[in-house]
């Protein structure tokens, strides 16, 4: 099995490197939000403010990204991977693909942000801490509910509506997280955000591991 | 006429409880304190809404979780129209909470967990049903949309019952505020709270009980 998810997540980024369009349709579509953002705010960004605008622009390039990450399979492709694995593979190799794609947009967003923007971030290693456990909770919720949208058979706004209400609870608690990370707090103040994040991340995968294979078969 | 009584005492108990809880809840004693005064009696209304959503949507995981493990449509049925009914109580409950929170808060919506919980519940259950209506074949439909509850009730879970206890909240018993069982010290409030709750909840079953007989007749009829 593990063969099985490590082989797809190759064949996903191979993919990915050969045809980049999608990729880096998102970056650009991140870049720009961060561009508007400077124009609008020029260096004066307070932390709070900083911190807020980095997780929106976050959010929305990760449901851009991984709208595509179901919808772009056709019907003979989905029935070929079905002739073929373990619906838990799929899900698996999926998620895994979806956090790789996520990080490299959110580092990139997360460099030009603070060449921009500047950087008041007090305690970058938890500040990161947190930022990855975020992000790998936000694409596997998404990755799920990228299947749902494109099993419905609609467009991306399917996507937003299903995904945002269940990613709420993730994004106020990293945003808390991250705002102690930036304010330098000590982290034992951090630490019960920190055990949440972890839960979240652990419950999230469960269920979407647990759940996939009733999405799968048509 | 004796099976007649055996099916419906019921929904009988229902009007009884919820009659009483709204005489009783504006005529009965309850306790003297500052700021809340006589709003203090919105708890009979406010939080029996609550209450009665959460049994609701507890009623649509089983449903959910059936559905996935049998394929019957009548789960499905069952598990669509308790979310319908928990809507309706979710409404009622932010309305009145509003009520309650324009009197003591100072403003209809404050930055609470509580409150965002709520919000995000709402919404949840509100792409539901937006998820529901954008697919035609009723089984993928089922299947899809039992699958996304049960991802919005555990994520609602964490958002109502873990998260309020990490940060203060305005709300009563929680974030090392006082509960309400603490004022409610010779049980007056308790009288009429408890038969409350179990009132507004059969009177939502009886919601559901009906609309689930009206498609029914529906789809016998086409």
């Amino acid at each position: 099995m593990i063969k099985k998810v490590v082989s797809l997540v190759k064949k996903e980024l191979l993919l990915e490197i050969k045809q980049q369009s999608g990729f880096s349709g998102v970056l650009i579509y991140a870049l720009s939000s961060i561009y508007i953002c400077y124009l609008v705010f020029r260096q004066s960004v307070e932390p709070q403010v900083w911190n807020a605008l980095l997780w929106v622009i976050i959010l929305f390039a990760a449901t851009n990204a991984i709208a595509r990450s179901f919808l772009s399979e056709s019907k003979g492709k989905q029935l070929f991977y079905y002739s073929l694995l373990d619906p838990r593979t799929v899900i698996i190799s999926k998620s895994i693909y979806n956090f790789i794609i996520l990080s490299i947009i959110t580092s990139i967003i997360l460099i030009v942000f603070i060449t921009l923007l500047g950087n008041p971030v007090a305690d970058f290693n938890s500040f990161l801490a947190g930022l990855i456990l975020g992000v790998s909770a936000i694409s596997t919720i998404l990755t799920l509910v990228s299947a749902l949208a494109s099993k419905a058979e609609n467009n991306s706004a399917l996507m937003a509506i299903l995904g945002f209400p269940l990613i709420i609870p993730v994004l106020l608690t990293v945003i808390k997280y991250s705002r102690n990370a930036i304010d330098g707090l000590d982290s034992a103040v951090n630490q019960p955000y920190m055990i949440i994040l972890i839960a979240l991340n652990l419950l999230i995968f469960a269920l979407s591991f647990l759940l996939f294979p009733y999405l799968w078969r048509d | 006429m004796n099976s007649k009584l055996k099916n419906h005492w019921w929904k009988a108990l229902a009007v009884v409880l919820v009659f009483y809880s709204i005489i009783y809840g504006f005529l009965g004693p309850v306790p003297h304190l500052p700021i809340l005064h006589e709003t203090i009696r919105n708890l009979y209304f406010h939080v029996t809404m609550w209450f009665g959503l959460m049994i609701l949507l507890i009623v649509n995981l089983v449903y959910g979780i059936r559905y996935l493990a049998t394929s019957k449509m009548k789960d499905d049925v069952y598990a669509e129209e308790s979310a319908r009914t928990a809507m309706y109580f979710g409404v009622a409950g932010l309305l009145t909470g509003m009520i309650w929170a324009n009197y003591t808060w100072g403003a209809p919506w404050v930055n609470d967990p509580q409150l965002n919980g709520a919000a995000a519940t709402m919404l949840a259950y509100a792409a539901y049903f937006i998820l529901r209506n954008a697919i035609t074949d009723e089984h993928k439909r089922a299947r899809l949309a039992a699958v996304y509850s049960i991802f919005a009730f555990v994520m609602m879970i964490v958002f109502i019952q873990v998260l309020p206890k990490l940060t203060d909240t305005l709300h009563p018993g929680r974030g090392g505020n006082p509960g309400f069982n603490t004022y409610d010290l010779d049980s007056d409030l308790r009288k009429i709270f408890y038969p409350a709750i179990i009132g507004w909840t059969l009177l939502g079953c009886w919601i559901m009980n009906l609309r689930i007989r009206l498609r029914k007749f529906n789809t016998q009829n086409n």
